[in-house]
């Protein structure tokens, strides 16, 4: 072990694997934090890595989204009577500071079931410990920490556990965080609202910190921006949909499809979690059209953009020669709309980042992917923007989206270049079935012969 | 539409157009509420503005009147200071009302609160 580092055990919850190791490293980058990884298993939901102290622990988890607690390691082996045996040599210089502390001690089996009598004899198991405090089971002095790992399919769980943890509990992460926002209880939502847990990992990855200036350029119903107040951004957003921004779209819910939306609007999100201080304006606009002052850094942009599958991916334009419009129509004419294909889309957001970004700011956004078609080569890209962050999240056998992180990493000059060669003009969704199509042929033939 | 936001906006949208800005306001109803002060988000906002174009607009709608004309020497430590910025950029919004292209003459609707800066497909 390094001088001064102590292990800490990162017990991160059981979903979203692929965001784990980008989340943390984001993290630290923002925090200025020193970790260093000793165990990363990319399936297990242990990992172990060395902090200098507590403070810094305490400074992750004030933060992290995908981690539930992170622990100050005392012991871990792979059988229960080495770590007996390891905690009895060392219990009482470890616990010196704690002996007359109120505590409990937590009994995790990851992968595996026990019943109530098993869980009290593992805790008293440990009653060798030099506790003279009391048991106290609500906000405890002292909370320890015993896991058993029987690995992550209940299926296949073997008899004995694969690795066994003990050690104190220093902080607990901020998933509370996703109940708080959950979308069952937000007052509007879209059709395409993001999760809040994935949300919450977005503005982490975006590294938003207090007073930061934060913009989405495809708004819906601002699920990023309320991720991004919370972690302290001021935010903005754009959006294409006059009637959504109104909030007077087709409801969402289909117990309310019968009547119509009532003060429904990105603002009325902010105040229901008390972030309305934080919230500056929206503003119904046409993102492949420049609408600011050249001049203005935005500290991150985060946004969903629609993918063409269930939100519809326009741009204002019209595919008649004759496009004039009367003047009896014009005051309340909505201007018709083109498809804007998912490519351009992506080079135009990468332009726009290159130029409204602060350097060393970050744009976080989702690409839809066909999975097997994937090569990382071909992510859009950018002259000053390099690639810091690419998560899969699966959305069936065949498709699934990528979350890309990208770092402003030089000042803008106007002749660099953007590519995104992922897509050809062909819509995501045209090439999409089109792939299913010749799947469904091919799995027809096979049955046949 | 806070008046932040308007500092940040131009008409760029309309083909042909230079610059698009600053904007000019035309302001049917004005709303004032209280948002919380933040001075650190007010000082990293602070060289972000085009001050002049803050001013003009706090004056448009009648609420320049403690408003300095310049930024302030020292403006991070100057606490009252920050606070008027504060109150011009996040508290003054404009809730019913026109923005206007300062080259076309171009009118954008504000209503509810929200600028409709889309154009129409004619003048992509």
């Amino acid at each position: 072990m390094s001088s001064g580092m102590k292990k800490y055990l990162f017990w991160f919850a059981n979903e979203h694997l692929d965001f784990r190791i980008n989340e943390i490293k984001s993290i630290v980058s923002l925090l200025n934090v020193d970790l260093k990884w000793l165990k990363t298993p990319y399936e297990d939901p242990f990992w172990i890595g060395e902090l200098d102290s507590d403070e810094s622990a305490t400074k992750i988890a004030s933060r992290s989204i995908t981690v539930r607690y992170i622990i100050d390691l005392w012991s871990t082996a792979p059988s229960v009577s080495e770590l007996h045996n390891e905690l009895h040599g060392l219990s009482h210089s470890l616990l010196a500071p704690y002996s007359d502390a109120s505590f409990k001690i937590k009994v995790e089996i990851f992968g595996k079931s026990q019943t109530q009598k098993e869980k009290l004899d593992k805790i008293e198991s440990f009653n060798y410990l030099p506790l003279n405090g009391r048991v106290q089971l609500k906000n405890p002095e002292l909370a320890l920490q015993y896991i058993e790992y029987y690995g992550v399919d209940h299926s296949i769980a073997p008899l004995h556990p694969r690795e066994l943890y003990f050690g104190r509990v220093v902080a607990q992460c901020q998933r509370d965080l996703i109940s708080k926002h959950s979308l069952k209880k937000r007052k509007f939502i879209g059709n395409t609202s993001m999760d809040p847990q994935l949300s919450l990992i977005m503005a982490n990855q975006a590294k938003i910190s207090k007073g930061d200036l934060v913009f989405d350029p495809f708004v819906g119903s601002g699920s990023l921006l309320i991720a991004a107040a919370e972690f302290g951004g001021y935010v903005l957003g754009t959006d294409i949909d006059y009637l959504m921004l109104h909030g007077k779209s087709r409801p969402t819910r289909k117990q309310d499809r019968d009547k119509p939306r009532n003060n429904e609007s990105v603002f009325c999100n902010m105040k229901q979690y008390q972030l309305e201080d934080h919230y500056i304006d929206i503003i119904v606009a046409d993102s492949s059209l420049p609408l600011w002052r050249p001049d203005i850094l935005f500290d991150a942009i985060i946004t969903d953009p629609p993918y063409g599958m269930r939100e519809a991916i326009e741009k204002v334009g019209c595919r008649k020669e004759e496009k004039r419009i009367s003047e009896q129509h014009l005051p309340t004419h909505i201007p018709s709309k083109v498809v804007y294909p998912l490519c351009r889309l992506m080079s135009d957001l990468l332009d726009f980042a290159a130029l409204h970004l602060t350097v060393g700011a970050r744009l976080v956004t989702w690409l839809p992917i066909i999975r097997c078609e994937y090569d990382e080569k071909k992510l859009p890209h950018h002259d000053c923007l390099q690639l810091v962050g690419n998560s899969e999240q699966i959305l069936s056998t065949t498709s699934s989206r990528r979350l890309l992180t990208y770092e402003k990493n030089k000042n803008f000059k106007p002749n660099s270049s953007s590519n995104g060669i992922l897509y050809s003009e062909e819509t995501f969704r045209e090439r999409y079935y089109k792939y299913v199509e010749q799947l469904r042929k091919v799995k027809g033939c096979e049955k046949d012969s | 539409m806070k008046l932040l936001t308007h500092n940040m906006l131009s008409s760029k949208c309309i083909k042909g157009v230079n610059l698009g800005y600053p904007l000019g306001i035309e302001a049917r109803d004005i709303k004032v509420s209280k948002v919380d002060f933040n001075s650190e988000f007010v000082t990293r906002i602070i060289p972000k503005l085009d001050y002049k174009t803050l001013y003009g607009a706090a004056e448009k709608l009648g609420h320049a009147t403690d408003l300095p004309q310049t930024v302030v020497e020292n403006f991070e430590s100057n606490e009252d200071f920050l606070q008027k910025v504060h109150h011009v950029l996040l508290e003054v919004e404009v809730i019913d009302g026109d923005l206007i292209c300062p080259e076309t003459g171009r009118k954008f609707p504000i209503n509810a609160g929200i600028p409709n800066m889309l154009i129409n497909e004619d003048e992509v």
